[in-house]
């Protein structure tokens, strides 16, 4: 329990509301990334850095981590109340997310002194990007498959394989990486190991993945002979699976160990019903039209679901029946809500759903067009939603296999 | 200010002990062999199980300590009937509930405690509310004479058979009044058994006309309006809660045959055509749940606010929709078998079908819900 007393977490919510609002960045005149998935160009990325300098020169990104790191060693439960407040006033992402939320709160938590120095303060400022090799173009959903090999030389290990959906790949200074050391392994997962590797090598070479929205923001990344030293391993051979599953556990946030700051901006249902209000079916409102309204009843409830889903799981007297029901469908039920939601929103601009980025009459710029085909990403990264209803249907309702 | 709205959702230590409890008692008394053998019966609910609960006092549980109730407010009886519904236990507790919530808002601060106190101690009742097939229309065709006579016809008044008292909703000069009317005033040839498609539940049409009521068994004013549309609304909460149970047992009867059904070598469990829908019952289910819990939390004696409003009608809404589904499904799944009587599907997918238009089925609610939310 946080030892902080209701007073002072009111005196700092004040605080850094006032500060948020005093130095929310005007619109820079072209679209910013809702996720930091989405950093698609040199100008989001630079925007973005001085962005993320800026909340941490001020001191609202990384309170909880040690000062000698780059942190203000306070209670976590201030850096919580940051991020609600940046959440609140609309302020652009904190983008560099894998460091953030998973490779500085893993180095925090089982790295070495040497790892903490060198790495940790970089990640907070935003001048060292980075990165994160799990996911194969041959096993997209299945880990646990991982094939890239790493193969010991004397003080070096040798990559050989691909990664795939590096986010911003091509802007990394470093990856957090899951490679097999052992392929004879008896268990498949007993033969992968963790690394905090450099990108800047001979050998590793990032290629931008054009995604379906036209844009950049992730690479396949290729691995060439490339030679990186020995110290890169975390932990020792054979710990890898339980190094990555580790990393997984801090993306609750700051009580969690993560650095805080926003991953992504929310698109509330409330957004698309401001968006809507100027829109016309048939010469009146669209907001007016009784097919319209139960669609967006139906649209409001959807979302209202997951938020009282979340309620009732701390609940145990009425998680009884099934009692990781609630947490082990939450992606599925959040995610897929959320693309349907983009998705109406386009549905309902008439003509102008037909519209893009880049047209200079599209609503917000192509606001709802990028973020319903970016949606995407959460449908299908992290297991796609039949993946995870396969997980569902298997370990809460029991069916075979 | 967010059309998500209220996020409330508590669980108080009674609430989960009465939950408990009812689980217990209506798995026990109310097994599946048991459910068919009252569904032929004339009563089609078991008089013995009934005096346990009146024992319990259930019919009095959401009834204020004056009245002999347990004062608990109605939200233990959403537990309760979610309970009710997981064993498709039927008889007259849902109908007394909600006619001892009509006479208790409608006579705030006023007698009709007679009566009040008649249902805490176990006298079933039921309301006579519908005067045709349209949940949605504010009128009130059954007329309360000068004469203090009643004219006009009620349909489908649940468990009328059983109740001992009735609480007609009618029309004086146009404004709704409540006679309270005992069983014996209503001759039987004026009553009508009808044939439901949830064959667990009794109802019957009922023609009032000629009823002589009582000067003091009318209760007129403002309170009236506001206890009806509470009751309304509270109806469909009680129903979804109900729903909510039904649609768990029904999806556990499900998955239990897809463990256990073998085709094509083999179990018809691992065809992801039939585990993603039931992945999908299962989380619509959970959102159920959430929602019932939700209202659950917001209600109480006092007059629905609008939190409330939109919380009992989310319940309902989603409730209907999910025992739809799992209703449908369970019969298409149990393939052939699903076909017959003799498989339990059938309970489940008839129930459904009943169970989603009473109180208003899921676009009554929608449409209104559109006016809560989207017009501020």
């Amino acid at each position: 329990m946080s030892q902080v007393s209701d007073r002072e977490k009111a005196e700092f919510r004040q605080q850094v509301g006032a500060w948020m609002q005093a130095n929310r960045p005007a619109d820079p005149g072209f679209l910013l990334p809702q996720s930091f998935m989405e950093v698609g160009s040199e100008q989001q990325l630079e925007f973005l850095r001085e962005w993320q300098h800026k909340v941490w020169s001020a001191g609202y990104l990384g309170m909880a981590w040690p000062r000698q790191y780059g942190g203000q060693g306070v209670d976590p439960v201030y850096q919580s109340i940051a991020d609600q407040e940046m959440r609140r006033h609309g302020v652009p992402i904190c983008f560099n997310v894998i460091g953030l939320g998973w490779a500085g709160p893993l180095i925090n938590d089982i790295g070495t002194e040497a790892e903490k120095a060198r790495y940790l303060k970089g990640i907070l400022s935003g001048e060292d990007i980075w990165c994160q090799g799990f996911s194969e173009p041959d096993h997209g959903s299945d880990l646990g498959s991982a094939q890239l090999r790493a193969r010991r030389e004397g003080d070096e290990y040798v990559l050989n394989g691909t990664k795939i959906w590096t986010t911003m790949g091509n802007f990394a200074k470093y990856m957090i990486l899951l490679a097999r050391t052992n392929p004879q392994a008896e268990r498949k997962y007993d033969g992968l190991s963790f690394f905090l590797a450099p990108m800047q090598v001979p050998g590793i070479d990032p290629r931008p993945i054009r995604k379906l929205t036209g844009e950049y923001g992730f690479t396949e990344t290729f691995f060439t002979d490339a030679r990186i030293p020995a110290s890169c391993l975390m932990g020792e051979e054979g710990q890898g699976w339980k190094i990555a599953m580790r990393t997984l556990q801090y993306e609750r946030g700051a009580e969690a160990g993560a650095a805080g700051g926003l991953a992504f901006v929310r698109i509330a249902i409330d957004d698309m019903i401001a968006e809507l209000a100027d829109v016309e079916r048939d010469g009146e409102p669209a907001l007016q039209d009784p097919a319209v309204r139960d669609q967006l009843v139906q649209m409001i409830m959807e979302e209202k679901a997951v938020v009282l889903c979340d309620r009732r799981a701390a609940i145990p007297a009425l998680t009884t029946d099934y009692p990781f029901s609630l947490p082990l469908s939450n992606k599925l039920r959040f995610t897929e809500s959320t693309r349907r939601m983009r998705q109406m929103a386009i549905n309902l601009q008439g003509a102008d759903g037909g519209l893009y980025v880049g047209d200079a009459a599209a609503r917000q710029g192509g606001f709802w067009q990028r973020a319903y085909l970016n949606s995407f990403s959460a449908t299908i990264g992290g297991g796609t939603s039949q993946v995870q209803a396969n997980i569902i249907a298997e370990h809460i309702l029991g069916l075979p296999k | 200010m967010s059309v998500i709205g209220n996020t409330a959702l508590d669980f108080t230590d009674d609430q989960a002990m009465i939950l408990d409890v009812a689980r217990g008692f209506c798995a026990d008394r109310s097994p599946l062999e048991r459910v068919r053998d009252l569904l032929e019966s004339d009563l089609g609910y078991d008089p013995a199980v009934w005096g346990e609960m009146v024992d319990m006092g259930w019919p009095g549980m959401a009834l204020p300590e004056a009245v002999g109730g347990s004062g608990l407010g109605v939200s233990v009886a959403v537990p309760v009937c979610e309970a009710l519904g997981r064993s498709l236990l039927g008889g007259p507790l849902l109908a007394t509930l909600l006619a001892g919530q009509l006479l208790l808002r409608a006579s705030a601060g006023r007698d009709g405690s007679a009566v009040l106190a008649a249902i805490a101690a176990g006298a079933p009742a039921t309301i006579a509310l519908l005067d045709s097939a349209d949940w949605g229309t504010e009128q009130i065709r059954c007329e309360l004479g000068s004469d203090g006579v009643l004219r006009g016809v009620k349909q489908q008044v649940m468990e009328a058979a059983a109740a001992e008292w009735l609480v007609v909703v009618a029309q004086e000069q146009g404004e709704p009044v409540l006679a309270v009317v005992p069983a014996a005033a209503v001759a039987p040839a004026a009553r009508r058994d009808h044939v439901l498609i949830d064959a667990t539940r009794r109802a019957q049409t009922i023609d009032f006309s000629g009823v002589q009521v009582a000067g003091d068994a009318v209760l007129r004013g403002p309170d009236v309006a506001r206890a009806l549309r509470d009751v309304r609304l509270l109806g469909g909460l009680l129903l979804a809660a109900e729903a909510a149970g039904s649609a768990a047992s029904c999806l556990d009867t499900t998955v239990e045959y897809l463990k256990t059904r073998t085709q094509f070598g083999k179990l018809i469990g691992s065809y992801q055509a039939l585990k993603h829908p039931c992945v999908e019952i299962l989380m619509a289910l959970d959102a159920t749940r959430s929602f019932v819990y939700h209202a659950a939390t917001l209600v109480d004696d006092a007059p629905l606010d609008g939190d409330a409003e939109i919380a009992c009608r989310m319940a309902k809404a989603q409730a209907t929709e999910t025992l739809k589904y799992a209703g449908d499904r369970a019969v298409q799944f149990h393939g052939g078998m699903g076909f017959t009587w003799e498989c339990d599907a059938q309970l489940y997918v008839r129930r459904a079908q009943w169970v989603q238009q009473a109180f208003g089925d899921a676009q009554h609610h929608r449409k209104r819900l559109a006016r809560l939310l989207l017009d501020r």
